[in-house]
C-alpha cells in the first residue's frame, strides 16, 4: 500500500520517479510487480475489440468510464468521411468500437465527430492530457503523451482489458534516462531533427528498458507541439516513454482547455505540477548529452528510424558502419530503398509528400509547413498530402486560411486520421514511390506494400514539396510569405 | 476465469515436435475483433487433411494434448492460446514449452504441463492401443492418469496456484479492490476526467 512514507521520500528523485511514487496502489514485493493506477486510457478501435470481449466473457464492467475516452483513428479514410468504409476489415474494426462503446458506456468521438482525430492529438487538445498524470493506450506512440510531464506509455491487448477492468496495471519500474539538449537551434532545425538526431545516435535499442527525459535549454525553448514530436518517437528509440519536466509553456497550452483543472483544482494543480521536475542531485541510470547548435535538418535514408543523417550529407555506405549487424542493415536497407552510396541526399527525388501523422499534424505543423509553401507551386509530379490530427485542428486550420495556402499550393487537404502513417486505410504508397514524410516509421511496407518512406521535419518536407527532391527551406529561392 | 482443480477427458495425441504459434493458427485469422470463436482457425492448415488426429472420430472432442517438444515456438500471438481454449483443450502436455506462450496459457487458464520425453511416447503408446481413452490431470497433485499409467508433470507454482484459484491477472488484481477504492478515494479532483463531456 502507499504510504506517506512513500510519498515524502527522503532522497532526490527524478520527474519519472515521482510520477510513478504517487500511483502506487500496491506496492509489490518479492520480485512481483508494483500495481500502478492509471488516470487516463486512450481507446482505439485496432487494439480494443478483443479486451471488449474479454470484459464481456467474464461479465466486467469498465470500472471508469469517467477516465476512458475512445476515438477512430488507424482505418479511417481522410476522403468522403460521409460514405460507409470501403474496406471489409476496417469497417468491421470501426463498427465493432461503436458497438463495444455504446454496450459498455464509454465516450467515443467517432469519424466525422468535431473531436474525431489520432488518439495521441485527442488527449492533449482536450486537456485531458496533463502533468504528473499516467497515460496509457493500446498504441505504441501513446509516449507522445509524455511531453506533459505525465508518464504514458503503449500496452498490448489484455493489458487494455485489465486496464478497463480495474484502472491499474501491474508494472516494474523502468529505468530513467537523461538526454540533455542544450543551446540553441539553427534556424530551420526544429524538434523533430532533434529526435532523429538523438535516435542515429543511440540507435532504435538504445531506450530499451528508459524512460527517456529530455532536458536542457534547447527542451525548454521548444513549445508543447515540439515536446510532442520528440516524446513521441522515443519509441523509435526503444523506449517505454519520454518525458519532458513540466513549466510554463506546460501550464499555458492547457490552460483554458475543455477538461483543463478550473478554479481551486487548476490552483492546486499547478502548485503540484511545480513539484515534478527532477531533484537536484537525482541520479539517473543513463546520460546523454547532445549540442543543440550543432544540429541540421535531418532525414533517414534506410528503413529504421536510427538510420539518419544530415540532409546536407550523402548516402552513407554499408562499409562505414563498424558494427557487422549495422552493415548488413544497411545493405538490405540501402537495396529497399534503391539508394546509391555516396549520393548527396539533396539530389534524392520523390514522388509523394505527406505532412501528418501523431508526431507533425498538429496546429503549429501545419502552420510551419504552410509558412514554406505559401505563394509558391508544388513540384510537377508530386504527390502532396496534407493530413490534420484531429477534426479540431482542420477547423482552426481553415479558420486561419491554411487549407486555401495548401490547395493553392497543389496539395490534398484531407480529413482528420493516420492516413498514409501506416497502410492501414486507403492512403498508401504505390510499390516503389518515394516519399518524403512527417511520421514516425520508415519500415519496409510501413506506407503502404514496397513503399520508401525518408522521415523529415514539416519545413523539410515543404521544402521537398516544392523542389520535388529532398530540401531544406534555405535551398529554395527568396521568398516573400513571412516565416513561421 | 474457471477454477482447474481435475480434469477428467479424451486425450489427443500430437507427434509432432516444434508446433510453432503459426501452425496452431495461422496469420490470416489474426484480423478477427472477437477474443472467441477461434475453434475453426485451430491448426487450420493441417486440418485440411482428413488423416489429421482431430479430423479422427476418436478424437473428435478432445480436451487434453500430449504434443512433442518445444510446443508454442514461434510469433508471440495470445490467438494460438484462444484457439485452443475455444476448440476445447483445457490441458497440454509436452516435454518443453515456448516461454512466451506458457506466459499467454496462464493468463487464459490452459493448463500447459511439462511432462519427461519418456512419459510422451508411453502416452503416445497407450493412446495408439486404445484410440479416444480418456485421461485424468489433477492440477493439485500435479499428476494424470491414463489407463494404468500414473504420470508427474510439471508448472510454476504461481501459475499453478492461480489456475487452482481460478485467477486471471485481473482476477488477482481484483483481489486488491480495496486498496484500488481507497486509492481513488483520495485521488485528486483536479485529475483528468473524460466524463461529462465538456
Ligand atoms: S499516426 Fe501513425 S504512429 Fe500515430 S497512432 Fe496513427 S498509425 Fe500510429
Amino acid at each position: 500500500m502507499s504510504t506517506v512514507a512513500a510519498r515524502i521520500p527522503d532522497h532526490p528523485r527524478t520527474l519519472a520517479e515521482k510520477v510513478w511514487d504517487d500511483h502506487v496502489v500496491v506496492k509489490g514485493e518479492d520480485g512481483r510487480p508494483d500495481l500502478i493506477y492509471i488516470d487516463l486510457h486512450l481507446v482505439h478501435e485496432v487494439t480494443s475489440p478483443q479486451a471488449f470481449d474479454g470484459l464481456r466473457a467474464e461479465g466486467r464492467p469498465v470500472r471508469r468510464l469517467d477516465l476512458t475516452i475512445a476515438t477512430e483513428d488507424h482505418n479511417t479514410p481522410t476522403l468522403a468521411i460521409d460514405q460507409p468504409i470501403a474496406d471489409l476489415t476496417s469497417r468491421t474494426q470501426i463498427e465493432t468500437l461503436r458497438r463495444n462503446a455504446a454496450e459498455f458506456g464509454v465516450r467515443l468521438h467517432s469519424l466525422g465527430d468535431k473531436e474525431q482525430g489520432i488518439v495521441h492529438v485527442v488527449g492533449p487538445q482536450l486537456g485531458l492530457t496533463m502533468p504528473g498524470v499516467t497515460v496509457v493506450c493500446g498504441d505504441s506512440h501513446t509516449s507522445t503523451h509524455g511531453a506533459f510531464g505525465a508518464m504514458a506509455f503503449g500496452i498490448g491487448t489484455s493489458e487494455v482489458e485489465h486496464v478497463l477492468a480495474t484502472q491499474t496495471l501491474p508494472l516494474k519500474p523502468f529505468k530513467t534516462m537523461a538526454i540533455t539538449v542544450e543551446g540553441e537551434l539553427k534556424p530551420g532545425v526544429t524538434a523533430k531533427d532533434i529526435i532523429l538526431a538523438v535516435i542515429a545516435k543511440i540507435g532504435t535499442n538504445g531506450g530499451q528498458g528508459y524512460v527517456l527525459e529530455f532536458r536542457g535549454s534547447a527542451i525548454r525553448a521548444l513549445s508543447m507541439e515540439g515536446r510532442m514530436t520528440i516524446c513521441n518517437m522515443s519509441i523509435e528509440a526503444g523506449a517505454r516513454a519520454g518525458m519532458v519536466a513540466p513549466d510554463e509553456t506546460t501550464f499555458a497550452y492547457l490552460k483554458g482547455r475543455p477538461h483543463a483543472p478550473e478554479g481551486q483544482d487548476w490552483e492546486d494543480a499547478v502548485a503540484y505540477w511545480r513539484t515534478l521536475p527532477t531533484d537536484e542531485g537525482a541520479v539517473f541510470d543513463a546520460e546523454v548529452f547532445v549540442a543543440a547548435d550543432t544540429l541540421e535538418p535531418f532525414v533517414t535514408w534506410g528503413t529504421n528510424p536510427g538510420q539518419g543523417v544530415s540532409l546536407s550529407d550523402v548516402v552513407p555506405a554499408p562499409e562505414d558502419f563498424e558494427d557487422p549487424n549495422e552493415q548488413t542493415a544497411a545493405r538490405r536497407a540501402l537495396e529497399y530503398m534503391d539508394l546509391v552510396p555516396g549520393t548527396p541526399l539533396k539530389d534524392v527525388p520523390v514522388d509523394a509528400v505527406f505532412m501528418g501523422s501523431c508526431t507533425n499534424s498538429r496546429i503549429e505543423d501545419l502552420r510551419a509547413f504552410a509558412s514554406i509553401v505559401q505563394g509558391r507551386t508544388k513540384a510537377d509530379g508530386v504527390r502532396v498530402m496534407v493530413v490534420p490530427g484531429s477534426a479540431r485542428v482542420r477547423l482552426e486550420a481553415e479558420a486561419e486560411g491554411l487549407d486555401k495556402v495548401f490547395v493553392d499550393f497543389g496539395a490534398e487537404w484531407r480529413f482528420a486520421g493516420c492516413s498514409m502513417c501506416l497502410g492501414m486505410n486507403p492512403d498508401q504508397l504505390a510499390p516503389g514511390e518515394r516519399c518524403a514524410s512527417t511520421s514516425n516509421r520508415n519500415f519496409e511496407g510501413r506506407q503502404g506494400k514496397g513503399g520508401r518512406t525518408h522521415l523529415v521535419s514539416p519545413l523539410v518536407a515543404a521544402a521537398t514539396a516544392v523542389l520535388g527532391r529532398l530540401a531544406s527551406p534555405s535551398d529554395l529561392p527568396a521568398h516573400t510569405a513571412v516565416e513561421a | 476465469m474457471e477454477k482447474f482443480t481435475t480434469h477428467t477427458g479424451v486425450v489427443a495425441p500430437l507427434t509432432r515436435s516444434a508446433v510453432d504459434t503459426d501452425q496452431i493458427i495461422p496469420a490470416v485469422y489474426l484480423k478477427r475483433v472477437t477474443k472467441t470463436g477461434f475453434e475453426d482457425a485451430l491448426f487450420a492448415s493441417w486440418r485440411q487433411d482428413p488423416e489429421f488426429v482431430l479430423n479422427q472420430p476418436a478424437y473428435r472432442d478432445a480436451s487434453i494434448l500430449v504434443a512433442g517438444p518445444d510446443f508454442g515456438t514461434g510469433s508471440s500471438r495470445e490467438h494460438a492460446v484462444w484457439a485452443l481454449r475455444d476448440y476445447g483443450f483445457r490441458v497440454v502436455l509436452s516435454p518443453r514449452f515456448a516461454d512466451i506462450f506458457r506466459g499467454n496459457a496462464g493468463k487464459q487458464g490452459l493448463v500447459t504441463g511439462v511432462i519427461s520425453e519418456s512419459d510422451t511416447e508411453k502416452v503416445w503408446a497407450i493412446i495408439a492401443a486404445q484410440p479416444g481413452i480418456e485421461m485424468t490431470v489433477d492440477l493439485e497433485a500435479r499428476t494424470a492418469q491414463i489407463g494404468d499409467l500414473r504420470l508427474t508433470f510439471e508448472i510454476d507454482d504461481y501459475t499453478g496456484w492461480r489456475l487452482l484459484e481460478g485467477l486471471d491477472d485481473i482476477g488477482l488484481t481484483l483481489r486488491d479492490e480495496a486498496a484500488i477504492a481507497q486509492f481513488e478515494a483520495r485521488r485528486e479532483t483536479w485529475r483528468p476526467r473524460t466524463l461529462p463531456v465538456r
